[in-house]
């Protein structure tokens, strides 16, 4: 497997080989001359949806050190591509989804959605938490509401759309439950709902999975698919779990630990709907995971200060 | 896709047979009722003992009974102060000024303890003097009173404002520190910025650490209210107390004190440990009974 240049950045793909069995991974550029003919690239051929312009953030830590965080992040994602990013804990990539998000400022580049510079928070950008991220004062219609409220819709209107997308997550039995009576995966698909129903171009998701249990992530993994293939989204997917970014992502970046540099990219050419078990998933997470060995060892060392070297 | 119905609440009972998902509550009432009958009758038997002996003391006349009432003694005395409206004039007048001082510190305690949290710099000078200030006990703020205020009404509405002021601050700054930032990331992402998010966010949001600021103010408020009430001597269940001392009369002096805890308890019981319950079953703060 070779990990791809940034060529593989605006690459595309042809929806027959989604179907073709057997594909291993591939990087392609856009030498092999295919052209794309999913709808949704092809209105966006050219112009990035999410730019991210040699993007850096540093911070001034508690000693007074200054911390590099994000080193010239330099990333476009497609309109309706679904792109995971993997790395240690601590790498700088949920800090990635807030700027995106804008709910942090970068020190310097840019970033641009839609040919417009990001500079505040807005809904077309919806960030989905690892866990906690509902409002526990609201029922789950209530917090599906929120952000249609928030943009002003009409209670009509923010009603009909709530049952709408919890029926899509299938959960319309709990519009008046409290969030705590759900299951996290539940929970999780609430703030699915949540975040859709506000219509936003892009989903931004911060390990979204990672506090549940084994078979419902399996489950979760499904419905996500489904629902990126039916409303066409962009999504940009933060994971720690190599398998969970090969079976979902377009593409799978990794990022290096401290400064959070793009360290490598891989674009995952396999047949969708992908399983987590499939021998394909597999070895092509292995590979990446080869290269993501290097910078776990990286921030492990970080953690555990010079015990780690006896 | 229907897979996903199949994953189960965390509480018993599938989604399909509980259409209405507010009353899982409602779940093992027969055996929250059996506990709460125990609880009940627990008490009632400590009560009745504790009365029995004071009885039984009493009959025993170790002490003169102006310095040791029996029970039915200060029943009496009881049913005389409200028989002639003695008491009642003390409860009203009490509360009122509780109503007035508790107000006023609750609106300031709140205004001040936002301001303290979202600016670095009065967190670091005024945050600081509000937490050395809380350790001066509220009655030390009396002599001041008297010379500023004169034995007024407006002195003893200072000293309850000071008694409470500080820990409604300081629990609302609490509550602003301490409210998880994901809830403020959460609705600054969906589109609440400025009055908005502090309106549907931030304030419902802390309504836990509200709750318990207001009820510590209260209990602040309410010590400081009737030690000067009997200082100041106007009526009011302070001056009752003192009253009963002044005549040399055990029976209303424990029978003022009975109706001081009763109230206390009574507001503290039926307000904020109701609005505490609430609050905890719907966020699913503690397992729902």
């Amino acid at each position: 497997m070779i990990p791809s240049a940034k060529a593989a950045a605006s690459h595309s793909l042809l929806a027959a080989e989604h179907r073709s069995p057997g594909r291993s991974v591939l990087a392609r550029g856009r030498s092999d001359g295919k052209v794309a003919i999913l709808p949704i690239e092809r209105s966006e051929l050219g112009t990035p949806k999410v730019w991210l312009n040699d993007v850096s953030l540093s911070y001034k830590t508690e000693t007074g050190a200054r911390l590099l965080a994000l080193d010239k992040i330099d990333l476009k994602v497609r309109a309706g591509e679904f792109v995971c990013i993997v790395g240690p804990s601590g790498c700088g990539k949920s800090t990635l989804l807030h700027l995106i998000a804008a709910l942090q400022k970068p020190t310097s580049g840019s970033i641009v959605v839609d040919d417009e510079y990001v500079s505040s928070p807005g809904t077309d950008r919806i960030l989905i938490f690892q866990e906690h991220g509902l409002f526990p004062w609201l029922t789950v219609g209530e917090n599906v509401e929120f952000g249609m409220k928030m943009k002003g819709l009409s209670k009509q209107e923010r009603k009909e759309k709530t049952s709408y997308y919890l029926r899509l997550v299938h959960l319309s039995q709990f519009n008046d439950s409290r969030p705590h009576q759900l299951s996290g995966g539940m929970r999780q698909r609430v703030a699915l709902a949540r975040a859709l129903a506000t219509e936003p171009d892009v989903l931004l998701m911060d390990e979204p999975f990672a506090a549940l249990d084994a078979q419902t992530r399996d489950l979760l993994h499904d419905e996500l698919e489904r629902i990126w293939a039916e409303t066409g989204r962009t999504i940009i997917f933060v994971t720690h779990n190599v398998r969970e970014a090969v079976r979902l992502g377009d593409r799978v970046l990794l990022m290096s630990f401290r400064p959070g540099r793009i360290k490598e990219e891989f674009a995952v050419d396999l047949p969708r709907p992908r399983h987590l078990e499939e021998v394909d998933v597999a070895r092509t997470a292995r590979k990446i995971l080869d290269s993501l060995r290097d910078e776990i060892n990286k921030s492990l060392e970080v953690e555990f200060g010079n015990d780690s070297h006896g | 896709m229907t897979v996903m119905a199949r994953e189960l609440p965390n509480k018993v009972g599938s989604p399909a047979s509980r259409p209405s998902g507010g009353q899982w509550s409602g779940f093992g009432g027969n055996a929250d009722y059996k506990g709460i009958l125990r609880k009940v009758s627990r008490q009632v038997i400590f009560y009745g003992a504790l009365l029995g002996i004071w009885a039984i003391v009493a009959k025993l006349r170790i002490w003169p009974p102006y310095l040791f009432p029996p029970p039915w003694g200060v029943g009496e005395a009881l049913w005389a102060g409200f028989q002639d409206h003695s008491f009642w004039i003390g409860i009203a007048m009490t509360m009122k000024r509780m109503a007035i001082g508790y107000g006023l510190s609750v609106i300031l305690g709140m205004v001040l303890g936002l301001a303290v949290a979202s600016h670095r710099f009065l967190e670091e000078t005024v945050g600081g003097l509000m937490v050395s200030l809380q350790s001066l006990p509220s009655i030390c703020w009396v002599p001041l009173a008297i010379l500023w205020f004169g034995l007024s009404e407006k002195a003893i509405l200072f000293v309850v404002l000071m008694g409470s002021l500080l820990s409604v601050t300081i629990a609302m700054e609490d509550g602003r520190k301490q409210l998880p930032k994901i809830y403020a990331m959460a609705g600054r992402n969906l589109g609440a910025s400025g009055f908005r998010l502090f309106w549907y966010v931030l304030l419902p949001a802390s309504l836990p650490y509200i709750v318990s600021g207001l009820k510590q103010g209260w209990a602040f408020a309410w010590r400081s209210l009737i030690q000067a009430e009997m200082i100041f001597l106007t009526l009011g269940l302070g001056q009752l107390l003192m009253m009963g001392r002044d005549l040399n009369d055990m029976s209303q002096v424990i029978a003022v004190m009975i109706l001081i805890i009763v109230l206390g308890y009574l507001v503290d019981a039926l307000v904020f440990r109701t609005a505490e319950r609430v609050l905890q079953n719907r966020w699913g703060l503690t397992p729902a009974a």
